[in-house]
């Protein structure tokens, strides 16, 4: 896919009526990431020193929804030329014809700036400059130059999923501290083997869109190799918080056990013979791993609402 | 875009396109109206009582 084709696939014809229903907004902005962004936010939040406002929190909650929606608009609008020809997202509101690009580009860029300057209202300047660097992040560094040129795109890229939770946090202290950076840590590395999981599943459509996804790239022995690395490296850094005081029993208790079971998954990607056995290692290592980041999360939550009660 | 076109009378929109307009219209006045009340209650926590008195 070159560059002129994909801008000829984003130009719109001279008179164009929008047939969109309101629905094809919401998934624009992607509201499953969406719900991943609020509640590891949210936890960022919770476990910030001091008192911040109830109603504060909310506000900026709502903020980092809307600007990771934003994101997720600009990611589409960018993106409709390969969202086409891949099955997973080809029924996408603009591949499939119900929103026009420039409705997309203009959402996208109206939700950012919103949700940007309505956070530094709310909460502070420093949270909303987090936020405004995470949605460039997602949408300039990712979108339009990692995605289509390095294997490594969701490597880099993923620091802008990791990085709501040091928003949240943000938002409650002006600031950054070790356990936000340990928070996006924790997120960071569990991207690759998320992603790579499900890349192993659609490699030949990332190869047909022309993305260069490891599987499509290195191949599937050193994805699988690559998988067991980053694991290796997440669990770890998942006890931190625990063994740091940062966190109490629950969380340790989560993280120990569900570490020791994506573990177990990863090594089992990397010995499975290919064919069947590795595809289903593969969709059972990607559906764990979503059930595994909210189970930190949710154990931090946890700890916290012991220490409080 | 047949039915959208007529030569004399412009663009004439079909009932299934007035009722997706009308629904997205719905919808950004439902978000405006939350946005006006999001800005004004985020003011009044953070200004306090303060923020309806005159300044002395």
């Amino acid at each position: 896919m070159t560059d002129l084709s994909a801008i000829e696939q984003r130009a719109e014809p001279a008179l164009a009526l929008s047939s969109a229903e309101v629905a094809d907004f919401v998934a624009l902005m992607k509201p499953r990431v969406m719900s991943l962004v609020v509640f590891t936010a949210f936890v960022g939040l919770l476990l910030a020193p001091g008192h911040f406002h109830p109603v504060l929190g909310f506000a900026a909650l709502v903020c980092i929804a809307v600007g990771a929606g934003a994101a997720g608009a600009l990611n589409m609008w960018y993106d409709a030329d390969i969202d086409a020809v891949m099955t997973r997202t080809a029924r996408r509101p603009i591949p499939a014809g119900r929103v026009l690009p420039g409705e997309a580009l203009g959402f996208g860029a109206t939700l950012a700036v919103g949700s940007v300057a309505m956070l530094g209202l709310a909460a502070n300047w420093f949270a909303a400059a987090l936020l405004a660097f995470t949605i460039f992040f997602y949408v300039a560094i990712y979108t339009v130059w990692l995605k289509r040129a390095t294997p490594q795109n969701i490597v880099i890229g993923g620091a802008a999923g990791a990085f709501p939770p040091m928003i949240g946090w943000a938002a409650a202290t002006g600031g950054v501290a070790l356990e936000s950076v340990l928070l996006f840590l924790i997120i960071f590395l569990w991207t690759p083997p998320h992603f790579w999981a499900l890349s192993l599943l659609r490699s030949g459509e990332y190869a047909r869109a022309g993305i260069p996804m490891l599987p499509v790239v290195a191949g599937r022995a050193e994805t699988k190799r690559q998988i067991l690395l980053y694991t290796g490296a997440l669990v770890p850094v998942s006890l931190a918080p625990w063994l740091l005081g940062y966190a109490g029993f629950v969380y340790g208790i989560m993280a120990v056990a569900a570490g020791a079971f994506l573990a177990l998954l990863a090594w089992r990607i990397w010995t499975v013979a290919e064919g069947r056995p590795s595809d289903l290692a593969a969709r059972r290592l990607f559906g764990f791993s979503i059930l595994y980041l909210f189970a930190l999360f949710a154990g931090l939550l946890a700890d916290r609402a012991i220490l409080i009660g | 875009m047949d039915d959208e076109r007529s030569s004399d009378k412009g663009i004439v929109l079909t009932e299934e396109q007035k009722r997706r307009r009308r629904a997205r219209s719905i919808a950004i006045a439902l978000v405006l109206a939350a946005l006006v009340l999001l800005v004004y209650i985020v003011t009044i926590v953070k200004l306090g009582p303060g923020a309806i008195q005159p300044p002395r």
